[in-house]
């Protein structure tokens, strides 16, 4: 079919999301995983620092990029009309 | 389905999973009774095994079917939170259950990479892959290829890149299943890997992916209640509190502190660790000694060396008083003598090898550890190649993509990622206080006490299995050091209960949750293999006009013959499993990742693009390991330093230059392909692209 100006626009703020988020993904884990050295040199709450964003930090921040995804389409689907089931 | 229907459905699943966590913590309680009464341990173990697998069997029965879209895809009414358990059964293997806790504890914090791999992988499903492939609502991943790329060259590489590494990957879960059966039960390693099999196959068997989501479901919250309850006993153990995950930082600072005590000559404790060393070092200069002499002096320095040792026992033999002991080590040390060269060399070689136990402890929280910077930025180039084809991987391999075609919607499909990766986090967010509790016990308790007295945990794990816990008076002061311990990695979580203390009946608990995440995997993995070959090679290829009853004939049947070449090939014990693991997910992050996303966000890429650039990815990606892994003997030289375990470095922009190249040199692709892509891109168009007709 025919897109209209409405979903071109939708699939660009949907690619400006993804980007954002893959670019925080990239950041806490290659960055971050990079210099794990020199961050382990700042102590939080008893951990070096670098250890503890491999160990811990890392994870909790891919399931919020996940959760704030899933939040931020199921939003836009609605407000561009694209989502599914008319009745919600 | 409605949303009331759908509310309504959830609603019963909740009611049902709840009785049945009540369920089985009432079993377990009553075989913690039966254990106070004295019955055996042995008996405990078939308890818990049998139970678990009647359990799953019993749910495969109860879901049996015989319509094609409960059997691929469970009717794609699946929620999206208990698409997210059964997804987190689906992924955590043995290896994360048992092995991660492990080699957390052995590696430090360069284990870490298989922590970060295995989560971070689902970003990418869930920002490039599974919203689009549940719009496109197939069967398979070979299904999306076919229909985006068109024709069946696509669809057929589609199917072989899933059949190989899935099957690399089932045979390391089958190895497991086979592993702990036989431990927990005593039955042979093959016969055990043979009674899984059973349960893997009743369950999918009658009743395909239907079955086998409900049992991963349950599967789930045995493996999550057996891992956390040891954990949370052990930190309770050691006085940290009953939240590990976030109190270990104390614990990881007391190790720290002993590691450097434990390193430093100039303590009584670093002293003691240093005597030990240096018999590590003298025997190991010893065997360089005999090498280099063997090198010279070929079969008369071994003649020579022999006759040394039958001196010996004469020399002891007629020494008065006569030592009886020490004539027997003499003869022993005769009889052991190796009979060629070739022999000789291979032996002396791996003694020389005992210079690693030589080495000072490494710094638990040290990332990339080396002996130079050098050795350091190695490693460090490794952690961060390692990651990568991990997490490519993850979003690339089939079994796990599959699980996004059942939920009920697009919408679904996000939070289900979403509940996914929750699910395995509760896990890996774990395994790290695991180690590190497991460390500081270690650390401070067992090293330093007297061997006469060890705790109970290290002597009997040491008389069960000498590749799990090996410990000897290396230097004869009756204490124990560090370096005259040798721990292997699964230890870590299958003593864990009787570390923290805790009565067999944990130890029970643990295996039959190392045992569901084990059935799990490879449940969902003979599944998917068997699907490609069914649903994507007979019914789309063979004979499109199959009916169903045919169609799930042809399905179970293959199943079954999958499941039992999978099953042999294991008994056969292959290789290392840790690698093939690795090479399961560079394989799949080169072979299907490039294509899929592609298939989604470049409207241009088209048939000859997906071909080029699933073969070259596959192509260099198998090249690399064949090349470089040591078991293939061919040992050419590493490309940057990059370990052939994350040869997918090399396979994944191979792939996407394919792709590239190959779309740009071709025609852009039909309209009917475009608007398709247009399709999986918008959860809900008016005119809607029926991918079905």
């Amino acid at each position: 079919m025919q897109l209209t100006q409405k979903h071109h626009e939708y699939w660009n703020r949907n690619l400006k999301v993804t980007g954002i988020l893959l670019a925080l993904w990239f950041l806490v884990t290659f960055v971050m995983g990079y210099f794990a050295r020199e961050l382990n040199g700042i102590t939080v709450f008893g951990f070096p620092l670098g250890f503890y964003m491999s160990a811990q930090g890392s994870l909790a921040i891919y399931v919020a990029i996940i959760w704030f995804y899933a939040h931020y389409m199921n939003n836009l689907d609605k407000e561009y009309g694209v989502h599914e089931g008319k009745e919600e | 389905m409605s949303s009331q229907s759908t509310a309504a459905f959830t609603k019963q699943l909740t009611k049902y999973y709840g009785f049945y966590t009540g369920g089985f913590v009432g079993f377990v309680i009553l075989v913690a009774i039966l254990e106070q009464m004295g019955v055996p341990a042995k008996i405990l173990g078939y308890m818990f095994l049998g139970a678990t697998i009647l359990l799953y069997a019993g749910i495969g029965i109860m879901s049996k079917t015989a319509e094609v879209s409960e059997y691929y895809v469970a009717g794609r009414r699946v929620p999206a939170f208990f698409n997210g358990m059964a997804t987190g059964a689906d992924w955590m293997s043995a290896a994360s259950f048992i092995g991660m806790a492990g080699t957390l504890y052995l590696a430090g914090f360069d284990g870490l990479a298989f922590v970060l791999g295995w989560t971070g992988g689902y970003c990418l499903v869930a920002l490039f892959l599974a919203p689009y492939l549940r719009k496109f609502g197939q069967f398979t991943i070979p299904d999306f290829l076919g229909a985006r790329f068109g024709g069946h060259g696509p669809r057929m590489i589609g199917v072989f890149a899933a059949i190989i590494c899935s099957f690399t990957y089932v045979i390391a879960q089958i190895y497991g299943v086979g592993l702990i059966t036989s431990r927990f039960t005593g039955l042979e390693f093959q016969v055990g890997v043979f009674v899984g099999l059973a349960g893997i196959l009743v369950c999918s068997f009658l009743g395909g992916m239907k079955a086998v989501t409900w049992t991963q479901v349950a599967q789930y919250i045995i493996l999550i209640v057996a891992y956390m309850i040891p954990v949370v006993w052990l930190s309770i153990h050691h006085g940290f509190g009953p939240v590990p995950q976030v109190a270990y930082g104390y614990a990881l600072q007391k190790v720290t502190d002993r590691e450097k005590v434990l390193n430093d000559k100039s303590t009584p404790d670093g002293a003691r660790e240093e005597t030990v060393r240096q018999i590590f070092r003298d025997r190991a200069a010893a065997a360089d000694a005999k090498l280099k002499g063997l090198e010279t002096g070929g079969s008369v320095f071994l003649a020579e060396e022999k006759k040394k040792l039958e001196d010996n026992v004469a020399a002891l033999k007629t020494a008065t008083p006569q030592d009886p002991k020490a004539i027997e080590a003499a003869e022993k040390a005769v009889a052991g003598f190796p009979a060629d060269a070739a022999k000789a060399k291979e032996q002396w070689t791996k003694d020389k090898g005992i210079s690693a136990r030589a080495a000072p402890i490494k710094a638990h929280a040290q990332p990339f550890a080396g002996k130079d910077e050098k050795a350091s930025d190695i490693a460090r180039k490794n952690f961060l190649a390692l990651i990568l084809c991990l997490m490519v991987g993850t979003a690339a391999l089939p079994h796990i993509l599959m699980r996004y075609y059942t939920t009920p919607s697009v919408k679904d499909a996000r939070k289900s990622v979403f509940w996914s990766l929750f699910f395995i986090f509760l896990l890996y967010f774990t395994a790290p206080a695991l180690a590190v509790l497991a460390k500081f016990d270690v650390y401070t308790i067992l090293v330093g006490s007297k061997f006469s007295e060890l705790p109970a945990w290290v002597s009997a794990w040491a008389t069960v299995d000498k590749t799990l816990m090996n410990i000897s008076d290396i230097n004869g002061d009756g204490i124990v050091q560090l370096a005259e311990i040798v721990i292997g990695g699964d230890l870590i979580v299958l003593a864990t209960p009787e570390i923290a203390g805790l009565p067999y009946v944990i130890s029970g608990l643990v295996a039959a949750g190392g045992l569901a995440a084990a059935l799990s995997t490879a449940d969902g993995l003979l599944l998917t293999i068997a699907n490609a070959m069914s649903h994507d090679i007979y019914y789309k290829m063979i004979d499109p006009n199959a009916p169903t009853t045919r169609r799930l004939a042809v399905s179970k049947g293959l199943l079954l013959v999958v499941a039992v070449i999978a099953a042999y090939v294991t008994s056969l014990k292959p290789g290392d499993i840790l690698f093939l693991v690795g090479a399961a997910f560079s394989l799949a992050a080169s072979g299907f990742f490039p294509a899929l996303v592609c298939g989604v966000f470049w409207r241009r890429a088209n048939k000859l693009g997906a071909i080029l650039g699933m073969l070259s990815g596959l192509g260099i990606c198998m090249y690399y390991m064949y090349m470089t892994y040591p078991f293939f003997g061919v040992k050419a030289p590493l490309w940057w330093d990059i370990n052939p375990i994350s040869a997918g470095i090399f396979g994944i922009p191979a792939g996407f230059i394919g792709v590239i190249v190959g779309s740009l040199i071709s025609a852009p692709p039909s309209k009917e392909v475009q608007d398709l892509v247009d399709h999986v891109r918008y959860p809900s168009l008016e005119t809607d692209y029926k991918a079905a007709a």
